[in-house]
């Protein structure tokens, strides 16, 4: 079966700086896949580069087979909404209302009528867990929880397959980032999609992810999440048995 | 009795004795909802006592399309038929029911959000309304205008302190917001004084030519420059530029919480944001009006020159009689009072917004604009001012 998001010697160079170096990564269908790496190992970089924020210097972007590196604005259209993207900070837009924030990719792609779109925006607002009267809302008026919830539901508005999720969890307390955890294994498993989410959380990873991709040295080493935390390179190590999450890898394997 | 009606791709309809067949068939995702929708429309289920859906022909089926056979479903039961799915009914449509029936966890709501329209008393007539709408224009105008006097009365006690223990000034901040407002902007008031007072000397040259009273062009335009022009125009291209970029910066500023950030530190906004760019514009405003002077000054001669064949000399001379020892001072004393009102109300304004990119747009807007209605107003009073004084 062929890859979901395919990268494939991923060259990003700011500069004097190599951010990335012949990175390659895989993301199958129907799994959560985790990126995780220290600060400034160009996870954001990677990300906006998969979502064609950004050319890189070489190498190839593959979404579903297409290769996004060489096409333009208009090829990219149908490629985009083929995918939701919920930004580390909501990115909500802050002149509309969370209604009309979902609303805005069906206005974008579709063409269909108020009711439906109002229906739509609805169900998706409820699906992510908000209450019905979050809609008439403007994202200032919102909790940090429920923007991050918004933005999934923003994110779903056009029923994507794949999603892309930036630090979903950050800035959460412990409870709402478990509830958001929830949220998130409620989606990939009742709309079978496939979930590609950068995080810092082990607490997300090891609830959620089925694979995990470590970006290191400028590449990244990926593995089920079974098999990473056995990988030796010393960053992996630090990070997978670190005084924080050494209690909860030795709850992971007790149980 | 049977008769076969294909009405889309998506759903094929057969009447039947006991009522209606459905078989669903194709793509219904959420690109192919319109055609869904208008196929489902289509479909009169008035006075059918049965409805039987069969779904297995669906090769895809996402969210939107259960939400849209959803829709069918509910219609089709209000309007009293039964409704039952051949084989089970689709996940999708089962998740739907699920999402929009059980009510949402309240769990996240804002903190300290009260219900905005809860307050609202209903709908009045509409003379009432058209009243109750000026009411309530007057008395946020009300508001504003007292939070506007307080912040122009916490500034000036900020300037003032300030001024007293210079030490705590920022020269650096000063001296950028000097260069940002003035420095930067000679280029474009040295112009504008200059195609102002071109056609300010041609314009009365052509008049006063009539009567034989060339010189007075010389008069007009020295007068003119000095006293109300070179400080007003130059107000007003500042007031456009460095109004709206102090509200737009402390507005974007107050949007990333910069502006918490500082004052949870125990510093004071208004010191450290807002009284370097009102003395940075004290400082440019008259220096820009010296230069405005000078070039409108200038463009006169030009005119005189070339179009009243009037040599410079005799223009420098007319120049030197037509002026009173205060003429120049009457117009330059202004400037730092305009530069006051225009730092005033760019960052008054830009400390007004919070909530969303659009209110940055709007406050920047309504900054411009009083920054220069409030410097045509104190022009106006100056006038009267210096009237009263015979200067």
């Amino acid at each position: 079966m062929a890859a979901v998001v395919e990268v494939r010697g991923l060259v990003n160079r700011f500069g004097a700086q190599v951010v990335h170096d012949g990175l390659d990564m895989e993301v199958d269908a129907d799994e959560v896949f985790g990126i995780v790496g220290g600060s400034g190992a160009g996870k954001s970089v990677l990300l906006r580069t998969i979502l064609g924020l950004q050319r890189p210097q070489a190498g190839t972007v593959r979404i579903r087979g297409n290769d996004i590196t060489h096409l333009s604005e208009a090829q990219l259209r149908p490629i985009k909404a083929g995918y939701g993207v919920a930004f580390q900070s909501g990115a909500l837009y802050s002149g509309l209302t969370v209604l009309e924030n979902v609303q805005l990719p069906m206005i974008e792609h579709l063409k269909l009528p108020p009711t439906a779109l109002e229906g739509l925006a609805l169900l998706k607002i409820r699906l992510v867990g908000l209450p019905a009267d979050a809609a008439a809302k403007y994202p200032a008026q919102l909790s940090g929880g429920m923007v991050k919830r918004a933005a999934v539901a923003r994110a779903l508005a056009l029923d994507p397959p794949l999603l892309f999720l930036d630090e979903p969890t950050s800035g959460l307390d412990p409870v709402s980032a478990a509830a958001f955890d929830d949220l998130v294994l409620y989606l990939q498993q009742h709309l079978k999609l496939t979930i590609v989410m950068i995080t810092h959380d082990l607490d997300s990873i090891f609830r959620t992810c089925n694979r995990v991709g470590v970006i290191v040295d400028r590449r990244m080493e990926s593995d089920t999440l079974e098999r990473i935390v056995d990988n030796p390179h010393p960053w992996i190590q630090a990070y997978f048995h670190g005084e924080r999450a050494r209690e909860r890898l030795g709850a992971e394997r007790g149980a | 009795m049977s008769a076969t009606l294909p009405i889309t791709e998506a759903v094929e309809v057969r009447r039947t004795a006991e009522g209606l067949e459905l078989e669903l068939t194709g793509v219904w995702s959420v690109r192919e909802l319109g055609a869904i929708e208008a196929a489902l429309e289509r479909i009169d289920v008035a006075s059918v006592p049965r409805v039987r859906i069969a779904a297995a022909g669906i090769s895809e089926l996402d969210l939107s399309g259960a939400w849209a056979l959803r829709g069918f479903v509910r219609r089709a039961r209000r309007a009293g038929a039964e409704v039952a799915f051949r084989g089970a009914p689709p996940d999708q449509l089962r998740l739907v029911e699920q999402t929009l029936a059980e009510p949402a966890a309240p769990e996240e709501a804002a903190p300290g959000e009260a219900d905005p329209t809860a307050a609202r008393p209903g709908p009045a007539e509409p003379g009432d309304r058209a009243l109750v709408a000026i009411g309530r224009y007057v008395v946020r105008s009300g508001h504003d205008l007292v939070a506007g006097l307080a912040f122009f009365g916490r500034t000036c006690v900020t300037l003032a302190a300030n001024l007293v223990r210079p030490w705590r000034l920022r020269p650096i901040s000063i001296v950028r917001h000097v260069y940002d407002t003035g420095i930067t902007a000679m280029p474009i008031v040295a112009l504008i004084a200059f195609l102002i007072c071109v056609i300010l000397a041609y314009l009365s040259a052509q008049q006063l030519r009539g009567l034989g009273a060339d010189i007075y062009v010389v008069d007009l335009v020295t007068i003119g420059v000095l006293r109300e022009l070179g400080v007003l125009l130059t107000s007003v291209i500042v007031a456009g530029r460095s109004g709206s970029s102090f509200a737009a910066e402390l507005g974007s500023m107050k949007l990333n919480e910069e502006v918490d950030a500082l004052t949870a530190t125990g510093a004071d906004p208004i010191e450290l944001l807002v009284v370097p760019r009102v003395l940075g514009l004290a400082i440019a405003l008259p220096l820009l009006t010296v230069i405005a002077d000078l070039i409108g000054l200038t463009g006169g001669a030009l005119l005189c020159r070339f179009l009243l064949d009037m040599p410079l000399e005799q223009y420098v001379n007319r120049v030197n009689e037509s002026i009173s020892a205060t003429t120049f001072w009457v117009g330059i004393i202004k400037a730092p009072v305009f530069a006051l009102l225009i730092a005033f109300a760019g960052c008054y304004r830009g400390m007004q917004v919070r909530g969303s990119a659009r209110e940055l747009g709007h406050l920047v807007t309504v900054a411009v604009v009083q920054a220069i209605f409030l410097v045509i107003l104190a022009d106006a009073l100056f006038a009267v001012l210096f009237m009263r004084m015979k200067i």
